[in-house]
């Protein structure tokens, strides 16, 4: 997919809002409304919509072509003093990125990314790195977490809500990072006992704020809840 | 009609013996008879096997792995694990703390540990097997934190130096350092620590062996249950470039016994692998390792030892939390973190002169009292409050010449190759040391990690390559 052909880029603003893929749009249709249609580009979609609904072949090649478009690396980026810079609806990012090579990189949302272990490599080196949103990223575990210590002194909020890799062994690797002052580590399925581990991990970093599983849940309900649950009756 | 009696009348007593016999065997044959040559050999180990490896521990394992990934064509080599021990009941692998470290003194220890870390993190690809579950070894990338007092601090630097040579994410704390990360350690004597930031941590030995041993049965390789009684070997002479006479043996036949049973299967075989971890020694014994007269290369036996080491399993409840790494004290004595329950796992090696009988795996618990508990309650102010709930004794493969393992072939037992007397760090160093053998069977020298100072050779010349960080 070239920069050049259809239409112009969409502007080299800062705050762009990409579509979001995986919730709104149902199929190749969907995906066409949700991008905000400047002047120019209406009257070519709307051809092509045209032909997808008339033909199986136009159909599958836009399916095909969103496909691809949705396995590249969906990052999303802030930069020092700046908005978020999003990639547009072809997964480029506007022209004057490039002169933000000197400045640091200060929040890297890498949420639902298939980022590994090796592809932790980039991440690491950015040393002004403050908040990192790995959120329901599928492939980061606990070796991942054992990576993250370079970042120990700048890095101030650390996201892990929903990775289903990460356990209560790669948590206690956080200790490093003793700047941290948000941590979400809500909604982690492989660890075995998140109300225990809540409370492990906020011994841990006394100056963080984590938040994760109530750690209530889990715990047998009191006498006057039971009693209140029996008195009850079973609703018809 | 003729039949012995007859002849017997006629013939001397000698005849009517022989007669008998005849027709005693005779009879033997028909259906009916004792003599039965096609009975079910299922339960015994093939006649031929190119592989022999004695010993099925993971260090067995991660050869007989390594052959089988490593052989030319598929199915060239058909390999034979033999173990005594099915339930794994008295081996080393089990009985560890499962602990993976770089801080070694001995480079090639830290390349080893290196290779060996890569293959744990990957394991579901190295050790993947058709249809089934993926691993999940439990791996506490935790660290460990080494304490040095002021005697040691010098060494400590400048190990410190060739692990980070060596690609180890190593760092060194001052004492005012280490009360900052840890407060809960009292480092009055503590002069410098050194703590592994990366790559190392502790995990499950168990899942590890069970995770090798379905993925070589998957690759075909054959399981044992037995006991090696007897090398056959033949022997030629040679002559040394001064003129020496040295005997050069090739073991022909390896004999493994079945438990309980007096049956026995003479497996031939072209290749025999030492893995029997502490009981090595015995069994380079039978292959003739150190017959001969004392200081010379015939009469070098293989230094390989039992040594019985205590691990106890005690609940603190105001013990360190859950950042604790593997702490290692300058007088030798360890802990670890053990779960989610402020429990914990440690132990300390004897010294030389309190070496426990390694006659059986019974557990000294004034040993805790006396040896382990007053440096751990001394560096660990918490532990003054502990209850012991478990305990257990394993054996370590201890190398008594420089406690590093010994890997290769005997300069003259030809094809016998030897892995083991790692001494307390096998675990750590399986695969990679699996990966070395393999190379030196099929390749005839070293290709990744060059263990050439590993050698046999080294107990005759006298070169020792101390390892001086082992607990």
């Amino acid at each position: 997919m070239k920069a050049g052909g259809r239409g112009k880029l969409g502007g080299t603003r800062l705050h762009l809002v990409t579509p979001v893929w995986n919730r709104s749009t149902r199929g190749i249709r969907g995906l066409s409304r949700a991008v905000g249609p400047e002047g120019s580009q209406k009257k070519g979609r709307s051809l092509l919509q045209f032909l997808a609904d008339r033909f199986y072949d136009v159909q599958a090649l836009r399916e095909y072509l969103l496909r691809k478009q949705v396995l590249t690396v969906h990052q999303k980026n802030r930069f020092q003093g700046k908005e978020w810079i999003r990639s547009n609806a072809r997964g480029h990012f506007p022209l004057d990125f490039v002169t933000f090579q000197a400045v640091p990189v200060e929040a890297v949302d890498a949420s639902g990314c298939a980022i590994n272990y090796q592809g932790l490599d980039s991440l690491l080196a950015l040393k002004e790195l403050q908040s990192l949103w790995l959120q329901r990223c599928p492939h980061v575990d606990d070796w991942c977490l054992s990576r993250l210590h370079p970042l120990a002194n700048s890095l101030q909020e650390l996201s892990l809500a929903g990775c289903p890799r990460i356990s209560e062994r790669g948590l206690a690797c956080l200790h490093h990072l003793q700047n941290l002052r948000r941590l979400d580590i809500s909604d982690l399925p492989a660890v075995s006992n998140p109300g225990l581990t809540q409370i492990l991990v906020e011994e841990m970093l006394p100056s963080c704020e984590v938040l994760g599983a109530d750690w209530a849940q889990g715990l047998k309900s009191g006498p006057e809840e039971q009693s209140r649950d029996t008195a009850s009756p079973i609703p018809a | 009609a003729h039949d012995g009696k007859t002849v017997g009348r006629l013939g001397e007593g000698n005849q009517n013996g022989k007669l008998s016999e005849i027709k005693k065997k005779i009879q033997s044959v028909l259906p009916g008879g004792a003599w039965n040559p096609l009975y079910n050999t299922s339960h015994l180990p093939p006649e031929h096997s190119d592989v022999v490896i004695v010993g099925g521990g993971v260090i067995g394992l991660s050869v007989a792995y390594w052959l089988k990934r490593l052989e030319k064509r598929r199915g060239a080599i058909r390999v034979l694990v033999v173990e005594r021990d099915h339930t794994y009941s008295r081996a080393s692998t089990v009985l560890s703390v499962g602990g993976i470290r770089q801080q070694f003194s001995v480079p090639e220890n830290i390349q080893l540990s290196l290779f060996s870390i890569e293959f744990l993190r990957n394991i579901n690809e190295y050790l993947a097997v058709v249809d089934d579950p993926p691993l999940d070894i439990q791996f506490n990338p935790a660290g460990y934190l080494l304490l040095a007092s002021e005697k040691g601090a010098a060494v400590m630097e400048s190990n410190v130096k060739v692990q980070r040579q060596e690609g180890a994410k190593v760092c060194l704390m001052s004492p005012e350092q280490l009360r900052n990360k840890f407060p809960w350690i009292n480092t009055e004597g503590v002069a410098l620590a050194s703590y592994g930031m990366e790559h190392e941590g502790w995990f499950d030995p168990w899942c590890l062996l069970q995770g090798l041993r379905r993925k070589v049965q998957s690759m075909g390789v054959l399981f044992c249950h037995g006991e090696v009684t007897r090398f056959v070997s033949s022997s030629s002479h040679a002559v040394t470039t001064s003129g020496e006479e040295v005997t050069l043996k090739r073991i022909h036949e390896v004999h493994v016994k079945r438990d309980h049973s007096l049956e026995y299967q003479p497996v031939e075989c072209a290749i025999v692998i030492n893995a029997a971890g502490a009981w090595s020694g015995q069994i380079a014994e039978l292959a003739g390792v150190g017959k001969g007269p004392p200081g010379t290369l015939q009469g070098t036996r293989l230094p390989v030892e039992l040594r019985k080491r205590y691990v106890y399993f005690w609940h603190c409840p105001q013990g360190p939390g859950l950042e604790t790494p593997f702490v290692i004290d300058a007088s030798g004595a360890y802990f670890r973190r053990e779960g989610l329950g402020n429990n914990y796992l440690g132990g300390c090696s004897p010294t030389e002169e309190e070496e426990p009988d390694p006659g059986n795996l019974e557990v000294d618990h004034d040993f805790f009292q006396n040896k382990v508990w007053p440096p751990l309650a001394q560096r660990v102010p918490a532990f003054e409050t502990l209850k012991v709930r478990n305990a257990w004794a394993g054996y370590y493969d201890y190398n008594t010449f420089d406690q590093n393992g010994v890997v290769g072939p005997h300069p003259l037992v030809v094809n016998m190759y030897f892995a083991t007397g790692f001494s307390g760090h096998g675990l750590q160093q399986a695969p990679a040391v699996g990966r070395a053998v393999a190379e030196m069977v099929l390749d005839g020298h070293f290709q990744t990690i060059n263990l050439s100072p590993f050698l046999f050779n080294r107990f005759y010349l006298g070169v020792k390559v101390q390892e001086h960080n082992i607990i």
